[in-house]
């Protein structure tokens, strides 16, 4: 297995090329202009606003990780997979969960294959009859240093999705998931690859990145993220969508939708999120709603249809109550 | 552009924003790749390279529009004159150039004319007609005067009071009702309404914009910017908050407290290591052929504090005790046990309001309106509501039990029956203070905050949300 800039850790920066005052070069742009961004993530079923556009843009241009923040279900992890699609990248994900490690992000010894290894050398030794059964060999001699080296090259490694999408030959989009589930001190993983694009491993060196990975961060904004690693990122905030945005996403991820059912299930939707509810309904909820009238065969909701299929978008019982009521009054009274 | 730019920064940190020079280089740099005369696309380069936190963008969002204004009306859809025009001083001559440029109408409209335009503008949705009308309004009825140290709000009100807006609302349903044949159901009629909020809304932004962009070019940039700092939601003193202020404050509070759970419970996790799990070690030695690579350890299961919360709920300290009790109990679940009591000069047990509600917000609310906490007058009595307290549940703090004493400590010169936070202190584990006040105050006037300090083992200043979110972590 070829691995591109392993074992280079000195002199030659083969790997990442640096630009100007260290920040690392970009290489040839991916989207022409913002527009061209929103162009194409909207012919894959994604519809960018100029926010989110203008951000993709940029992190392409400054090869910078994104930090996409927002509640659940408003397309953060769908971002990631649409600019995936739309490079033709591979799209390689990390996700997070409390307990996350060195050796499950970054990456691994085999060291079930490594004892294998060594116990095949004694094996292949006491066959060539040196006699010297059950007795240890005393490290450092010369067939120890051999096997050192061998059991600690390439072979033994086990790449895990940070090295993976460092090592990879081709472009690569990297999904961090739910960044915020893994501890503070594990998020210092994080920090090398981010920045300088590159892992070290002590037995091998550093291993550079041939070419910049895209890099997604989402977050579901559980607890703050350290300064170390916001500092890194570019930031980007997905809340909910605008009326018309909600409308047209509606329009393009739910087939056989009619424009009137469309934005009559958009309009609900924003009139949902006005009340004080404990989950307010999130754009994936939107569409399974949709796909749902969709199904039922339903043109146009009337109050009584949208009552009766309200437990797609609202999860907790005192939502769904709330919903019912105000759903059926004429609501004049909000402020 | 630099040095807009390093003013721009300067003008976030002050506002309290965590900017730091990794990041202004980044936003330099960012400045290369977007076409600078797209104000909007600007913005959002900006706001990627240099706000990290949702929770910022407003205090972002303002100084972005002080900062970039006067460049920016060019960009504004819906005003053809060249130059920063409605900034123009001299009678607004500029605005009226947009107004009438755009056939929106100009000086010679009488004010019914310019409701009726504004009516169909709104009723039409026709944004750009809805701006120009917006600057002409402000133009007529803001009524500016050049150098008036007064802040953008005054304005907006008495712009506002002329424009009648909840009247234009009731005309716009009304129109609405008439064009639906057979009347509208009760769920149209509310999709309609939120249809012409949302188009209200955007008159009203509208209408802050022009405000803000002729106060720049009456006061200048930095004046504006630092009148118009609003401080973050975690910031915002408890006890001069205003009506806007607290409801920011709510809504900062529910994240918080999910954070704030979520840290804990983790904390409780991971705090310590206990001692060494034999069986885990060794079944997870298997992987490795026998050799135990990785000890495993036990997990120790700490206690969790029992809490008592005594809080004052007298008009100054209200939303203090409001937000105090509504972050304990969200995170209720890190305790084993929250019991809360409320007082003015009588005393009364909250806890049941809590019970089985997974509304937090809620109960908080109703212990305002349902709870029995006047004895005499309905003035705080410190001393009497804990004579109360020691009478009928003193019994029942045990020595695993924390207790919490919310209030600013002013008790009209009443006895302060010291005593009980003494006795409190023999059986309880802890026993803590939380002041909304700020510590300058403590002990001057009516505050009899030294007596009973003297008795608990810390005494702390919570003026805002960070103060509070700090006590709670540290208590559990």
């Amino acid at each position: 297995m070829s691995a591109p800039g392993v074992g280079e850790d000195e002199a030659e920066d083969h790997g990442a090329a640096l630009g100007p005052l260290g920040f690392p070069d970009p290489g040839p742009p991916l989207f022409a202009s913002v527009a061209e961004v929103r162009r194409r993530l909207g012919g894959a079923g994604y519809l960018a606003d100029d926010g989110i556009a203008g951000v993709v843009h940029l992190a392409d241009r400054l090869a910078k990780p994104v930090l996409v923040e927002g509640p659940a279900g408003t397309g953060k992890t769908e971002l990631a997979k649409s600019v995936a699609r739309v490079t033709g990248s591979r799209l390689i994900r990390l996700q997070c969960y409390e307990g996350l490690d060195e050796s499950k992000a970054l990456y691994e010894w085999n060291y079930k294959k490594q004892l294998l290894r060594i116990q095949a050398q004694r094996v292949m030794e006491d066959g060539a009859g040196t006699g010297d059964r059950g007795g240890s060999r005393p490290p450092g001699g010369e067939a120890w240093r051999d096997l050192e080296e061998d059991i600690f090259s390439e072979e033994f490694l086990l790449t895990r999705p940070l090295l993976e999408a460092i090592r990879s030959p081709e472009r690569v989009v990297l999904l961090v998931d739910e960044v915020d589930r893994v501890e503070l001190e594990t998020e210092a993983l994080l920090l090398e690859v981010l920045s300088e694009y590159q892992v070290s491993v002590p037995e091998l060196g550093t291993v550079r990145a041939t070419q910049i990975p895209m890099v997604f961060l989402t977050s579901n904004n559980t607890r703050e993220l350290s300064e170390a690693l916001k500092r890194r990122c570019l930031y980007l905030h997905l809340d909910y969508p605008s009326l018309e945005r909600e409308r047209d996403i509606v329009l393009a991820r739910v087939p056989g939708v009619s424009t009137e059912l469309a934005d009559q299930v958009a309009r609900i939707v924003r009139s949902l999120r006005t009340l004080e509810l404990k989950k307010y309904p999130s754009v994936s909820e939107t569409l399974d709603w949709a796909r749902t009238l969709v199904v039922l065969g339903m043109e146009s909701i009337d109050a009584e249809q949208a009552k009766a299929t309200l437990h797609v978008l609202l999860k907790y019982r005192s939502d769904l109550e709330r919903a019912a009521k105000e759903l059926a009054s004429a609501g004049g009274d909000r402020a | 552009m630099l040095g807009v730019l390093t003013g721009f920064v300067e003008e976030l940190r002050a506002a309290g924003l965590p900017v730091s020079l990794t990041e202004s280089i980044d936003a330099a740099e960012a400045l290369h790749h977007v076409p600078l005369e797209d104000r909007a696309a600007l913005k959002y380069a900006l706001a990627a390279t240099l706000v990290k936190s949702s929770a910022h963008w407003k205090a972002f969002d303002t100084a972005f529009e002080v900062y970039f204004s006067l460049r920016g009306t060019q960009y504004e859809i819906g005003s053809p004159p060249p130059g920063p025009a409605p900034a123009d001083d001299e009678g607004g001559a500029g605005a009226d150039a947009a107004a009438s440029g755009r056939g929106g109408g100009g000086e010679g409209l009488s004010p019914e004319e310019l409701a009726e335009l504004l009516f169909r503008a709104l009723l039409s949705a026709n944004d750009a007609q809805v701006a120009a009308l917006a600057r002409q309004a402000v133009h007529r009825y803001a009524g500016m005067e050049p150098g008036r140290p007064v802040g953008g709000t005054y304005y907006l009100y008495r712009t506002l009071r002329n424009l009648d807006l909840d009247g234009v609302l009731e005309r716009l349903m009304q129109t609405a009702r008439a064009d639906a044949p057979e009347g509208l159901t009760p769920l149209e009629e509310r999709l309609a309404r939120d249809e012409f909020r949302a188009r209200l809304d955007t008159l009203r932004r509208e209408l802050e914009d022009e405000i803000r962009r002729r106060l720049v070019a009456d006061r200048g940039t930095q004046a504006l910017a630092r009148s118009l700092r609003t401080p973050l939601p975690e910031e915002i003193d408890f006890m001069h908050a205003t009506r806007d202020e607290l409801a920011s404050l709510r809504k900062a509070i529910h994240p918080l407290t999910r954070k704030l759970a979520v840290r804990l419970a983790r904390k409780r996790r991971h705090g310590r290591k206990g001692p060494l799990d034999f069986r885990a070690t060794v079944r997870h030695s298997l992987s490795t052929g026998g050799v135990p690579v990785e000890p495993r350890f036990r997990y120790p299961r700490p206690a969790k504090p029992d809490i008592v919360v005594v809080a004052d709920i007298s008009g100054s300290v209200a939303a203090f005790a409001r937000f105090t009790l509504h972050l304990v109990h969200a995170i209720s679940s890190q305790f084993s046990q929250v019991r809360s009591f409320v007082f003015i000069d009588g005393i009364d047990e909250v806890t049941r309001f809590f019970e089985g509600v997974d509304d937090v917000a809620e109960a908080v609310h109703r212990i305002n309106t349902e709870a029995d906490v006047v004895w005499v007058d309905g003035h705080s009595d410190y001393g009497h509501a804990f004579g109360v307290f020691w009478d009928r549940w003193g019994e029942e703090i045990t020595p695993r039990t924390s207790v919490l004493f919310l209030g600013d400590a002013r008790n009209n010169y009443h006895a302060s029956q010291a005593w009980v936070v003494q006795e409190v202190r023999h059986r309880a584990r802890h026993v803590f203070w939380l002041n909304p006040e700020p510590r300058a105050y403590w002990g001057t006037g009516d505050s009899i905050l030294g007596e009973y300090a003297v008795h608990c083992d810390d005494v702390v200043e919570c003026r805002n949300l960070r103060q509070l979110e700090r006590f709670v972590e540290e208590l559990a």
